[in-house]
C-alpha cells in the first residue's frame, strides 16, 4: 500500500460509498420519511376524523371484537401514538398466522366508532421499506440493508480520516464550480450532521442485531427461545379453561397501567384466548413514551382486571440497547426535535446523493474521450439519475395512488406500493434512454411535477384539500400538502439548475488543449 | 494502496487486483468473524448475568467489525493485517470451541 493512510482511506471511502450508495439513498429517503410516519398515515386515511383518544379507541375496538370475533384466538389492538388518531385492531382466527393479520383488521376513530376507511398501510409501509425493502424475502432485505449500514459506518470513519482540513472545508461552500461544488456540498451535509450520521448508523445496526450478530446467543444459550425468554420476558401462554367469563372493563386496566408508569401512555393491547376464564390482557407501554423504546409489558387477569406482578427491571446492557433503538427511531421526540431528526435525515440523503454525483463529476474530467465514456462510468451515471430522481417520484406516485385507486379495490395497500415502483420504473427507463443531461432535467422535472400533483389530486378527490385544511386549522393535512409543494419546488429548482448548466467539461478541455 | 488502478505491466495490474481482493475479503469476512467471536466471548465470559453479557457482546461487535475493516485497508501490507486478525481470532475461536464442546465449560 503506497500513498499513506489518508490516500488509502480516500480510496476506501470512494468505493465503499459508491457500491452501496444507491441502496443507502433509498434507506435514507424512507427513513427520513418515517420520522413523520404517523402524519403520513393520517393523511392517507382521510376518512378518519376526530381527536386522539386512547381509551375511546380501545373500548371501541374491544366492543367491536366482542361482537364480531368472540371466538378468535387472539385480539391485537394498536393504540394511536400522541400524533395519531386511529386505533388499528385485528384478530387472529384458529389456524391462521400473524402474516394474515390484514384479513381481519379494522380502524376505530377517536370517538370509538369503527371507520369505513380506505385500506392503506400509510407511512408504516415506507417505514418497513427502510429495512425490509420490497418484493424480497425479508431476511435477505435486512442483510442487504445491514451490509449497507456497515459500509456506511466504514465510509463515515474513512471519510473523517480523509479530511485533514475538515473544519475549514466545512465553512467552504462554492456554488457553480462543478466538481468543487459537489465536494463542498458533500462535506457540508456530512459534517453538519456528522454526530447524527454516526449515531443513526450504529444504532441502526443495533436495531437488527439479533439477526446480524446472533453468535453470543449461540455461545451462551442452548437455544434462541431461551434467550428471548430471558431478554424480553416470554411467559407461558394462558391455557383455555373451557369456561367463559366476560372481560373486565379495559379502561380500568389502562388506568392502572398509566398509574404504574407514572403517566406514560399504553401503546399496544394483546388479548389471547378472549372470553375464557383463564384469559389475560397484556398492555405494553407506548414506544414513544420514553427514550427507551422497548416499553414494559404488564399482564392483567382478563376476567377480574387485577394486575399481575411486574416483570423484573432490565439490566444495563438491555436498557442501553433499548435506548439505542429509541434514539434511532426517535419515537419519543417532541415536535421540534422531530423536525431536527427530519432535517438531519434530509442532510444524510443529500450527503449520499452528492457523493454519488461527485464520483462521476470527478472522473468526467479524466475521461480519455468525454464523448464516449467507458461502460462503468456510464452505468454509474445512469444509476444515479434513476435513483436520485426516480425514487422521490415513486414516493409521489405512492401518495397519488392512495387518492386515485378505487376505494375498495382488492389488495389496495399492495397496489399503492406497486405504483411506487411503477413510477420509479418509468423514470429508470427515461434515465437509460435519454442523453445524460436531458435525462437529469426531464426526470427531475417529472419528479417535481409529481409532488406538485399530490396536493392537487388531494383537493380533487377529498374534502380535505390544502385550502380547506388551512381554513379549518387542520395542521397535519396542511403541513403534508405544503411539504409536497416544498419538495416539488426543491426538485424543480434542481432541474432548472441542471438545465442552465454550461458544459464545464468542454471548456476545460479546450483550455488544456491550448495550454 | 494506489488510488487508482495503475496503468502498466499486466503483472502490476494483477498484483494490484489481488491486493484489493485480499483486503476486501479480509475486511468483509475477517471483520465479521472477529466481531462474531468477540460477541461470543463476551456472552460466555463476562461476569454479569448471561442475558446482559449477550447483549453487551452484540452492541460491541459492530465496532470491532468497523475497526477491522478500516485496518484492512489502512495498513501498508495486507499480509500484516491477515497476521494480526488471525492472532486475534484463532486463540479466541479455539478457547470458545473448547469451552463449549470440550466437556468442561
Amino acid at each position: 500500500m503506497n500513498g499513506g493512510l489518508r490516500q488509502s482511506m480516500a480510496w476506501l471511502h470512494t468505493w465503499v460509498g459508491l457500491l452501496l450508495g444507491w441502496l443507502l439513498f433509498l434507506v435514507f429517503v424512507t427513513g427520513t420519511a418515517s420520522y413523520f410516519q404517523d402524519e403520513i398515515t393520517r393523511w392517507m386515511q382521510p376518512e378518519v376524523h376526530g381527536q386522539h383518544n386512547i381509551d375511546a379507541g380501545a373500548e371501541g375496538a374491544v366492543a367491536y371484537m366482542q361482537k364480531h370475533a368472540a371466538d378468535a384466538e387472539q385480539w391485537s389492538i394498536e393504540l394511536p401514538s400522541e400524533r395519531a388518531v386511529a386505533t388499528t385492531a385485528f384478530w387472529k382466527e384458529k389456524g391462521e398466522t400473524f402474516a394474515q393479520w390484514r384479513d381481519h383488521a379494522f380502524l376505530v376513530d377517536g370517538d370509538g366508532k369503527k371507520v369505513d376507511a380506505r385500506d392503506t398501510l400509510g407511512g408504516w409501509r415506507l417505514y418497513r421499506m427502510h429495512f425490509d425493502l420490497y418484493y424480497l424475502p425479508v431476511l435477505w432485505a435486512r442483510w442487504a440493508v445491514g451490509l449497507a449500514a456497515m459500509f456506511m459506518l466504514v465510509a463515515i470513519i474513512s471519510g473523517v480520516i480523509t479530511h485533514k482540513k475538515i473544519f475549514t472545508d466545512f465553512f467552504t461552500l462554492r456554488f457553480g464550480k462543478g466538481q468543487r461544488s459537489w465536494l463542498d456540498g458533500h462535506n457540508l451535509t456530512a459534517v453538519l450532521a456528522l454526530p447524527f450520521h454516526f449515531m443513526i448508523t450504529y444504532t441502526g445496526l443495533v436495531t437488527l442485531a439479533a439477526q446480524y450478530m446472533p453468535w453470543g446467543v449461540t455461545a451462551a444459550y442452548e437455544n434462541r427461545a431461551a434467550y428471548y425468554a430471558d431478554a424480553f420476558g416470554a411467559d407461558e401462554a394462558p391455557k383455555r379453561s373451557g369456561t367463559n367469563a366476560p372481560m373486565a372493563p379495559i379502561a380500568d386496566m389502562l388506568k392502572q397501567a398509566r398509574e404504574t408508569w407514572h403517566g406514560a401512555e399504553p401503546g399496544y393491547i394483546f388479548v389471547p384466548i378472549p372470553g375464557d376464564a383463564h384469559g389475560v390482557v397484556k398492555i405494553i407501554r407506548a414506544t414513544g413514551a420514553g427514550m427507551d423504546t422497548r416499553g414494559e409489558t404488564l399482564t392483567f387477569d382478563a376476567a377480574t382486571g387485577v394486575m399481575h406482578a411486574r416483570p423484573p427491571a432490565r439490566g444495563g446492557a438491555r436498557e442501553t440497547e433499548s435506548v439505542m433503538v429509541g434514539l434511532h427511531a426517535g419515537r419519543f421526540a417532541p415536535l421540534l426535535l422531530r423536525w431536527f431528526y427530519f432535517l438531519c435525515g434530509l442532510a444524510g440523503t443529500a450527503m449520499v446523493g452528492t457523493g454519488l454525483v461527485l464520483w462521476t463529476s470527478k472522473r468526467r474530467l479524466q475521461l480519455p474521450d468525454p464523448e464516449r465514456p467507458y461502460f462503468g462510468f456510464r452505468l454509474v451515471e445512469r444509476m444515479n439519475i434513476a435513483t436520485i430522481a426516480g425514487l422521490p417520484f415513486g414516493i409521489a406516485c405512492y401518495f397519488m395512488a392512495n387518492r386515485l385507486l378505487p376505494f375498495d379495490v382488492a389488495q389496495r395497500p399492495n397496489w399503492e406500493a406497486n405504483w411506487l415502483f411503477i413510477g420509479w420504473g418509468v423514470l429508470c427507463v427515461v434515465a437509460i434512454v435519454r442523453p445524460v443531461k436531458r435525462a437529469w432535467v426531464e426526470t427531475l422535472s417529472v419528479a417535481a411535477a409529481g409532488f406538485f400533483a399530490v396536493p392537487v389530486v388531494d383537493m380533487m378527490t377529498t374534502d380535505r384539500g390544502l385550502f380547506t385544511s388551512l381554513w379549518n386549522g387542520d395542521l397535519v393535512y396542511a403541513s403534508f400538502d405544503l411539504m409536497m409543494l416544498a419538495l416539488a419546488g426543491l426538485l424543480g429548482f434542481c432541474a432548472w439548475k441542471v438545465h442552465n448548466r454550461k458544459e464545464v467539461v468542454r471548456v476545460r478541455r479546450k483550455k488544456e488543449a491550448v495550454a | 494502496m494506489p488510488r487508482s488502478t495503475p496503468t502498466g505491466a499486466p503483472g502490476a495490474r494483477l498484483a494490484h487486483a489481488l491486493d484489493v481482493a485480499s483486503r476486501t475479503v479480509l475486511a468483509a469476512v475477517g471483520g465479521y468473524v472477529a466481531a462474531a467471536l468477540t460477541a461470543a466471548g463476551f456472552a460466555r465470559w463476562l461476569p454479569i448475568p448471561r442475558v446482559e453479557a449477550v447483549m453487551t457482546g452484540m452492541l460491541v461487535s459492530f465496532a470491532v467489525y468497523a475497526v477491522v475493516a478500516i485496518f484492512a485497508f489502512a495498513v501498508a501490507r495486507a499480509s500484516r493485517v491477515w497476521f494480526w486478525t488471525s492472532v486475534y481470532c484463532a486463540p479466541l475461536g479455539l478457547a470458545l470451541y473448547l469451552s463449549m464442546h470440550g466437556g468442561g465449560a
